[in-house]
């Protein structure tokens, strides 16, 4: 087994990358920033209604949502988009690729290294958060608590794979990190605003059925979606949460979905990858 | 060891290598010369099946370059990009594992080759804190990790001091010594020119010439030159003598004078000027350079 771990070439890829990122203190930083907005979101989410201080697991959550959805993706983007365009710019790649090494084995092993190192990141920020709120959520909120913290980390890998993604298709840097704000700029903030933007205009007629499906086509509003549809108490909150079709609400459906926003970027950047020169 | 047959790469419009025939035998220290763009690392990328080939055959050992078996042979390929830069935040040591870890030689050579390269010091440093030298040792150390059979390296000895380019040399002389095969590029013809066993001059992705230093001069019989000091008494001397010589050209100055000579009348000319005595008062001796023999393939 431990021989397996030392020299699987997929293995030892994810090993290092994961190691550079807790070396350079990068999971370490950002846990600490996840876990103190974290805190000071669920201490002061409910400022509004003219109160402080935790409220119910239902409310803390709601809040984190809106901090995960602006912080969570630009991490995972930040973390994956100079991937392998910046091993390309080292000289590194033309190394790496003529060891006994394939380029499924440099992709996927970079994914899962960078994905680990996002994972313990997410963990670690909202573990910490999570056990100082712990005694007041009570059981079910702990666990409806972990079920926001393991869709987060789906759609930190989602973005992550969008950013390998753009790691592939740049032709250096300084582009793939213009791309990975640019893609931040419209998924996280112009998308929303569009759809609702044209969904008023038209008074609901240009959008109309589709509009769920096209929250569908955002992994953020997906993620949003999943959160407020698994919170009973929570989805009142939300306007949205009456616009969507039995099918589409269904947790099930939201979290396979986002199972493909994972799947479908990463899919594609193997596919290039594969035939890239 | 290595062949290529026909091989020819071209980029959108520009055409890198042109039909390149090669043959590098098992055991040699092959140098590929060429100014910058000539070729050299397509032609070394390509014989890596880093980048596939438009036409032509590639063989390494008679396996075909990035076909069934190729991965294998890649155990027994070192390789050292030019201008590579390595992780800021692994160490020395930790570089070396990992590529080791990844070629599957074990790691039990990697300290033993940090101390071969003058390195054993900053193992543990962070690449980040490492010279453009030190940097370049490392990559060559990786290069070697797993005793390779064959080793590429594309200008291996930039940024190296004279000390470092001596050792990196020596190491190589080594290597052929167990049997290696080494091909290596280098725009720095002065440097490779008594290091390696054979060259081939690029140019325009066309190989130009292949072969060992002096057959190649042999072959163009480039002129050697040779400078002397003369004395005022004896220069009319001299100058009747110098005339006289076959297959020399004389340009003669005020108190200097070069005779420009076929190489194969080397001792006739220095016979002849040695019997003149205290006529001449010192003698340089300059055989043509590889900058010579590199120009007169590749601008004729």
């Amino acid at each position: 087994m431990r021989n397996l771990l030392t020299r699987h070439p997929l293995l030892v890829i994810a090993g290092k990358e994961f190691r550079e990122r807790l070396r350079s203190r990068w999971v370490l930083a950002v846990a600490a920033v996840l876990a103190v907005f974290a805190l000071a979101i669920a201490w002061f989410g409910a400022a509004q209604q003219g109160a402080v201080g935790f409220r119910g697991a239902g409310v803390t959550i709601a809040s984190l949502v809106s901090l995960v959805i602006y912080l969570v993706p630009l991490i995972a983007l930040l973390l994956g988009y100079d991937a392998l365009v910046g091993e390309r710019e080292r000289g590194s790649l033309d190394l790496l690729l003529a060891l006994p090494l394939s380029r499924a084995e440099l992709l996927f092993g970079k994914f899962l290294g960078l994905g680990a190192a996002l994972a313990a990141t997410i963990v670690a920020g909202f573990g910490l958060a999570g056990l100082v709120l712990g005694r007041q959520f009570g059981g079910a909120g702990l666990l409806a608590y972990g079920g926001f913290v393991g869709s987060t980390l789906l759609l930190g890998l989602a973005f992550l794979s969008l950013a390998l993604l753009i790691s592939v298709l740049a032709a250096s840097r300084v582009v793939a990190g213009g791309l990975a704000i640019a893609l931040w700029f419209l998924l996280v903030l112009a998308y929303d605003l569009l759809l609702l933007g044209l969904l008023v205009a038209t008074a609901g007629g240009f959008l109309g059925a589709a509009f769920p499906l096209l929250l569908l086509l955002n992994p953020a509003d997906v993620f949003r979606l999943l959160n407020v549809m698994s919170l009973e108490d929570v989805r009142a909150l939300y306007g949205l949460a009456t616009v969507m079709p039995a099918r589409l609400a269904d947790p099930r459906v939201q979290g396979a979905v986002l199972l493909l926003w994972i799947a479908v970027p990463l899919g594609a950047a193997w596919l290039r990858f594969r035939k890239a020169r | 060891m290595i062949e290529l047959q026909g091989v020819s790469r071209s980029f959108g419009a520009v055409q890198a290598v042109r039909a390149v025939d090669l043959e590098v035998r098992a055991g040699e220290i092959f140098g590929l010369i060429g100014p910058n763009g000539a070729g050299k690392s397509t032609l070394l990328r390509l014989l890596l099946g880093l980048i596939p080939a438009d036409s032509g055959d590639l063989t390494i050992g008679g396996v075909a370059v990035a076909g069934p078996g190729f991965r294998e042979l890649r155990r027994r390929i070192g390789y050292l990009p030019e201008n590579v830069v390595f992780y800021d935040n692994l160490s020395g040591l930790e570089t070396l594992r990992f590529f080791a870890d990844l070629r599957g030689t074990g790691r039990q050579a990697c300290a033993e080759l940090l101390e071969r390269l003058g390195l054993a010091a900053a193992a543990r440093r962070p690449v980040r804190g490492y010279s453009r030298g030190m940097r370049q040792r490392l990559g060559f150390a990786q290069a070697l990790l797993g005793e390779p059979q064959l080793l590429v390296l594309d200008e291996p000895a930039t940024g190296l001091d004279p000390a470092g380019v001596r050792d990196f040399y020596r190491i190589l002389a080594e290597l052929r010594a167990r049997g290696a095969t080494v091909i290596l590029s280098s725009h720095n013809l002065a440097e490779i020119q008594d290091r390696v066993d054979r060259i081939g001059l690029i140019r325009d992705g066309r190989l130009r010439a292949v072969g060992a230093v002096q057959a190649l001069r042999e072959e163009r019989r480039l002129p050697l030159s040779v400078n002397f000091g003369l004395r005022p008494e004896g220069r009319a001397e001299v100058l009747r003598v110098v005339a006289a010589l076959p297959g020399c050209r004389a340009e003669v100055g005020a108190d200097r004078a070069t005779l420009i000579c076929d190489p194969a009348r080397r001792m006739e000319v220095l016979a002849a000027l040695l019997a003149l005595g205290t006529a001449i008062t010192d003698l340089r001796l300059r055989e043509p350079s590889l900058e010579d023999l590199f120009l007169a393939y590749t601008e004729s």
